[in-house]
Formats: structure tokens, C-alpha cells, sequence
């Protein structure tokens, strides 16, 4: 080993330790029972149980709506703040990402006492406003991000070539900004399906999630159940991040 | 019904960007079938000219008309022209064969038409092969090719091309303005061509449009623009060239390097002051001293590949650069002549600065934004008044903060016994100034004016 790369000796231990060893346990729990023999057990249970599997598609149904909602609201602001007439100052920016300095759980708390002053019944309509309301900055910024960086030379090519605003925008503009659009999905959609505690704190435990579930069953001691779930969710995550790849491979922008 | 010649009008247009003025009442004509090539240093308006005609930007005042109709307000996507741009911006979301029928798809051409179309220009630009190649995976000139033939394939009446190929490389440059050429032969179609490649300019165009600060300084064609510039900052710009001071003595007889020489100009007056132009290569050189109209020493002489480049002292001390095939020693005497054809007599813009100003008081004028000093005049206060100072009279210092105004050097001409600057103030002011000091473009200086030369005229 030469000097430059031991230098990658830290990260490579770190990520032993944090990544690769966690992965391998929930590999190995999620295949044992109690006792520590192999079995298909926990999958079977899960696959079976209708209460389960009715948690998994609302946490599957929470996580698109939310993630529809940000891009309906998340697309329009960034468009708004990239766009250099509408937007002469940095700081309207920085007002829309600040969200994202202040802890989560935080938000949340805040968001469910606001909901308690108003005398909003908490449910699936509080859990979507903080869900929304907590994941928005992370829609907007690569969003805005792309369309900031996008040269306006396409844009003027298309005009040129007789596009309406309305064409250069749907044809020209949107395309383009799709990388950004699935970075921000990618940073939505993800942690909405594993989410928990705002499910807790937004519907009063009335609405469990599947994030909900995964931590039950470990808070309870069931880790062979657990490790399971959390392998299923990997799973789903580990395939949305591959739609992501050969998206960006397609576009070729960065955020 | 009988066309007019006119393609394109500009009618007094005039833009600023905040208190920098980029164009200065242009009017401008093109006709139709035209390669025309607009043509000056960065900065000088002719991209800003080009996005107006396109629609890009809006003039502040003027009007843009194609065909006889105005479009001064007319939005980009409906007016018949097409842009190649300076970086191609080819939608990178769509291949070769997307872009170039993105606007015939936008106009619901019927599709076997498109096809027949984008094979057509796809040939025209020997690209046929590459209709389902990513554009990002093309080299530099392909993608230039693949943009001619977007702006093309949607038979544009006029099409724009701004600097399309500052990018290439000067081997692909060199071709590419070959088959432009040849495009603009077989198209038919009027060519507005923007760049600030002088060169460029003298190969491809019929008509070439010198722009400078905003105004036009010269239109014409190639040759005449190479041959008769018509002041000293085409000359500069156009080609190499000796720029001096003369003095026109009457029709036929111009003085400068401390000789007379016959002319072929006339009509400018007599003894009047000035600019002459004579090409380097204009200038014959011959180891023989008699018959020779002025002697001079070779100072330098560079092999340029098709030419040698000398530099010469003429016998009054003037510095002439001269291009010829054959190459002259160092330290050598030779002859020089210059035949009566070949000496470009050029009015002078200006003699001297001139300011508009206003009496402060006894002592002091206001003029460029400062008081500045000057002679007993016997003027009331608050008098406006016009400011005379000579080019040679005002000083020039290397620190910014010691002069009374300060600038940077904007433009600079050598003319054989010295420097003629063009500072610009801070304020966007120009101050003209002779100078045998050396100093470099973009320079930053102090400039001062001692009392004694504010001639006052009232």
C-alpha cells in the first residue's frame, strides 16, 4: 500500500463499520429466527399479514402524494426564485432552504402544536401539510439548482426556431430540468417511506407507517422481524435510486 | 410585384445597458441575398445589434423592419430568421435528428416531410450518418454543423450567425468558412454574420459592417475596407498598417515621415492635418538608396512564413513596418518608395480634445465632472463654455489616485513617432492624448492637465 492510499484508511474503516457491517446484520437477522435458525419465516409473516401489508401500501401511497404534492409546489418556486426578472435577491432563497437548517423533529413538533392552536383534527390531511412542509426545501433546491445553472441560450434557440413561451418552457425547459426533479424525488420519496416519528407526532399514532412498524418491532425486542421489514424497504429504495442512475445517465445534468 | 433590394432595416437604434451606451443611433441596410458580416473588437455592439434583429433584446429607441414590415415588437419565435449561436445550444434532450426538426415538429410539418427535410440539410452539412447520435457526443465542429443545419432546415428568410466559429480550432475554422460559403451560394438566403475575426470578415463577406463603440465607422466590401478605411480605427483594426500624421499641402500632395509624397486623393483642402494609412505591404524597400523617396535603417526583421516582417527608423525618426518576400539585414541602409496609389489619405476625426464646460470661477472651469485649474479668463461664473485641450498636453501618471481624473487606456495606434491613446474615465468619458511613453491596453492611469493648456473658447 503506498502513502496516498492509506490515507483512505479512515473512510474504509468508517465505512465497514457504519455501512458495511449493518447491512450484513440486517442480511443475517432478517434470514433467522429467534433461536438463530436460517429460515424464511419473517418474509412469509410479512407477506401474509394483511395489516402489514396495508401499513406497507400507505406508507407507499403517503410517500407519492407527498412527493407529488412537493413537485406541484417545489417546481413552480424554484422556477420563480431561477428566474431573474421575478427574483432580484439571493436572500428570497435563502429564506425557502433555511427550513432545512433546523432539525426535523423540531419542525414537526412545531407543526403539531400549531396544529392543536388551530383546533385541526389531526389525520392523513395534517400528516401530508408536515410531510410537505418538512420535505419541500429538499424538492426545491436541486430544482432550482439546475434551472439557476441552465443556459438561456436553449431556451433563446428555441424561441428562434418559432416555440411559443409556453413550447420553450414544456418542450425545451422541463426536459432539461429533469435531473433536478429526480435528485428531489430521490431526496423526498426516500425517507417519506421510512419516516416514523413525524407520522407519530402528526397523527397522534393514529396513522402508522411503515418506518412506524420497523420501529416497533425492534423497540420490542422482535429483531428478526425488524431486520426484515427494513431489507424490504431497502429494496424499494435500492430501486427508485436505479431509476435515478439511468436518468442521469440519459440527461447527463448534475444537481 | 417587383421585391425590394432591402431585406433588413435598422432604423436609429439606440440601446444602453445602465449609463453604458452598446449602440448609438444605427441605422444599417441590408439586402437581400447579402452575406453580410458585422465586424468589431468585444464590446462593440455588434452582438447586441444581432439580438435585436433576432429579438432577444429590445432596441430603447429605433426600429428593426425585415421585408418592409416592422417588427420592432414582434416577438422572437415569429419572425423569419434563424440563429446559429456562438456555443450551438443544441437541446442536449434530443438527438441530432430531434433538433434539427424541433421547429418543423413546432409548425406540425407532416412527418414525411420533416424527414425529407432534415435528410436534406443533414446531407447539405455532411452529417448524414448521424441523424440518432447525442449531441453532447459529437465533436465541436459536427455540433457546429448540426446547428447550421437546425437554423437552416426551417428556410429562414434571413439567417444570423453569431461568431459561429470562434470555438473551432483554426484548421476547422478555415474549412468551415469554405462550405459556409457555398452554403450561402446554394441557399440563396441573406447572411448576417457577426464576429470580431478580421480576417474571417475579408473571406466571407460581400458587404462587411465596421462597428466600434456603438457606431458604425465603415460599410463596404471587402476590399474597400482593406484598401480605403476610411479612418484610422479601420485601418487599425483591418489588417496590418502604418497609421501617421499628415498634412494634405493641396490636392495630390500629402506630408508625413518629414517627405512629401504625390497622392491620388483630393478635395480635402489645403494644409490640413490628417491620417494616412500605407500597408506594410504597400511599402516598396530596395538595398539602392538613389531613387529612393526616403532612406531608413532596418531596425528588425522577423520571417513570417510567407512574408518577412521589418521593422525600419526612417531618416526623420519615424518607425514604418514594412512585409516583403525578400529579407533586409539589421543595421542595413536601404531605400524606401511608396507609389502615389498605395498612400490611404484618411480625414481626422478630431485635432484636439474638446470638452463642454462651465466657469467656476476666476481660476477654475468645470469640465468631465472636476474643477480644474486654469487661466484668467474674465468670465462670469456659471458661463458654459467649450474646454480646448491639445492631445500632447495632457499628462498621464502611473498612479490612478495622483491624477485629478482617472482611467484606464481603451485604445491604442501607433503612428510612426508615437503613441495616440483613448483613455476612458471612470466616468465613461474619452480623452484622446499623444504620448511617446509606452503603455499597455487596459492600463489603469491618472490624468492630469496643467492650467496653462485649458484653452477656454467661449
Amino acid at each position: 500500500m503506498n502513502r496516498r492510499s492509506s490515507w483512505a484508511l479512515p473512510y474504509a474503516i468508517f465505512l465497514v463499520l457504519f455501512v458495511a457491517l449493518p447491512l450484513i446484520l440486517i442480511m443475517v437477522y432478517a434470514f433467522q429466527d429467534g433461536s438463530g435458525n436460517f429460515t424464511f419465516g419473517n418474509f412469509t409473516k410479512f407477506f401474509t399479514d394483511a395489516d402489514a401489508i396495508g401499513t406497507f401500501a400507505l406508507s407507499l401511497e403517503v410517500a407519492i402524494e407527498n412527493t407529488i404534492l412537493c413537485i406541484l409546489l417545489g417546481y413552480p418556486a424554484a422556477w420563480i426564485l431561477a428566474n431573474k426578472k421575478l427574483n432580484r435577491s439571493a436572500v428570497t432563497i435563502v429564506l425557502f432552504i433555511m427550513p432545512m437548517w433546523i432539525n426535523a423533529l423540531m419542525r414537526t413538533l412545531a407543526t403539531a402544536e400549531l396544529f392543536h392552536m388551530l383546533g385541526v383534527q389531526l389525520g392523513k390531511g395534517t400528516l401530508l401539510v408536515g410531510m410537505v412542509y418538512d420535505y419541500l426545501p429538499f424538492m426545491i433546491y436541486p430544482i432550482y439548482n439546475i434551472l439557476n445553472k441552465m443556459d438561456k441560450s436553449y431556451a433563446e434557440a428555441a424561441l428562434d426556431l418559432g416555440a411559443t413561451p409556453w413550447q420553450v418552457f414544456w418542450k425545451v425547459q422541463v426536459p432539461l430540468s429533469m435531473p433536478g426533479v429526480t435528485s428531489g424525488i430521490m431526496m423526498v420519496f426516500m425517507p417519506t417511506v421510512s419516516t416514523f416519528a413525524i407520522s407519530e407526532f402528526l397523527t397522534n399514532n393514529k396513522i402508522k407507517l411503515f418506518g412506524t412498524i420497523i420501529q416497533e418491532n425492534i423497540n420490542s425486542s422482535m429483531w428478526n422481524y425488524g431486520a426484515a421489514l427494513s431489507l424490504v424497504m431497502l429494496v424499494i429504495i435500492g430501486i427508485t435510486s436505479l431509476l435515478q442512475d439511468n436518468k442521469e445517465e440519459v440527461g447527463g445534468g448534475t444537481v | 410585384m417587383k421585391e425590394s433590394k432591402k431585406i433588413i432595416e435598422f432604423k436609429n437604434i439606440s440601446k444602453s445597458f445602465g449609463d453604458k451606451t452598446v449602440l448609438d443611433d444605427v441605422s444599417l441596410y441590408i439586402n437581400r441575398g447579402e452575406f453580410v458580416t458585422i465586424l468589431g473588437p468585444s464590446g462593440c455592439g455588434k452582438t447586441t445589434l444581432l439580438r435585436i434583429l433576432a429579438g432577444f433584446g429590445t432596441a430603447d429607441s429605433g426600429q428593426v423592419l425585415i421585408n418592409g414590415v416592422d417588427i420592432t415588437d414582434v416577438p422572437p419565435h415569429k419572425r423569419p430568421v434563424n440563429t446559429v449561436f456562438q456555443r450551438y445550444a443544441l437541446f442536449p434532450h434530443l438527438d441530432v435528428y430531434d433538433n434539427i426538426a424541433f421547429g418543423l415538429k413546432l409548425k406540425k410539418v407532416p412527418e414525411n416531410e420533416i424527414d425529407k427535410r432534415v435528410r436534406k440539410v443533414l446531407k447539405m452539412v455532411s452529417m448524414n450518418d448521424y441523424e440518432d447520435r447525442d449531441v453532447e457526443s459529437l465533436s465541436g465542429g459536427q455540433q457546429q454543423r448540426v446547428a447550421i443545419a437546425r437554423a437552416i432546415v426551417g428556410q429562414p428568410t434571413v439567417l444570423l450567425l453569431d461568431e459561429p466559429l470562434a470555438a473551432l480550432d483554426l484548421k476547422m475554422r478555415k474549412d468551415m468558412q469554405i462550405e459556409l460559403k457555398e452554403m450561402h451560394k446554394k441557399l440563396g438566403i441573406t447572411f448576417v454574420y457577426v464576429t470580431h475575426d478580421q480576417e474571417e470578415a475579408l473571406t466571407l463577406s460581400d458587404t462587411i459592417v465596421v462597428m466600434n463603440e456603438g457606431k458604425i465607422q465603415q460599410i463596404g466590401t471587402p476590399t474597400d475596407i482593406y484598401n480605403e478605411p476610411q479612418n484610422s480605427f479601420v485601418a487599425d483594426f483591418i489588417g496590418e498598417s502604418n497609421i501617421l500624421n499628415g498634412k494634405m499641402i493641396k490636392d495630390r500632395l500629402v506630408e508625413f515621415v518629414g517627405h512629401e509624397f504625390e497622392c491620388v486623393d483630393e478635395g480635402f483642402g489645403e494644409n490640413v492635418d490628417v491620417d494616412v494609412v500605407v500597408r506594410p505591404e504597400d511599402i516598396y524597400i530596395m538595398n539602392r538608396l538613389d531613387g529612393a523617396q526616403i532612406t531608413a535603417k532596418v531596425k528588425s526583421c522577423t520571417f513570417k512564413g510567407v512574408h518577412y516582417e521589418m521593422f525600419v527608423d526612417t531618416d526623420k525618426g519615424y518607425e514604418l513596418m514594412i512585409q516583403d518576400y525578400n529579407a533586409f539585414e539589421p543595421e542595413s541602409e536601404v531605400g524606401l518608395i511608396i507609389r502615389p496609389a498605395d498612400i490611404q489619405v484618411m480625414k481626422k476625426e478630431r485635432t484636439c480634445n474638446t470638452f463642454e464646460g462651465e466657469i467656476v470661477d476666476e481660476t477654475h472651469v468645470r469640465f468631465l465632472g472636476e474643477n480644474f485649474e486654469c487661466k484668467a479668463h474674465g468670465l462670469e461664473a456659471g458661463e458654459k463654455v467649450t474646454v480646448q485641450v491639445a492631445f500632447s498636453k495632457v499628462d498621464l501618471i502611473d498612479h490612478p489616485e495622483d491624477g485629478m481624473l482617472s482611467g484606464d487606456v481603451y485604445f491604442m495606434l501607433y503612428k510612426g513617432d508615437h503613441y495616440h491613446l483613448t483613455i476612458m474615465t471612470d466616468d465613461g468619458d474619452h480623452i484622446w492624448v499623444d504620448t511617446n511613453d509606452i503603455w499597455d491596453k487596459g492600463d489603469l492611469v491618472g490624468i492630469n492637465i496643467a492650467a496653462k493648456d485649458i484653452k477656454i473658447v467661449k
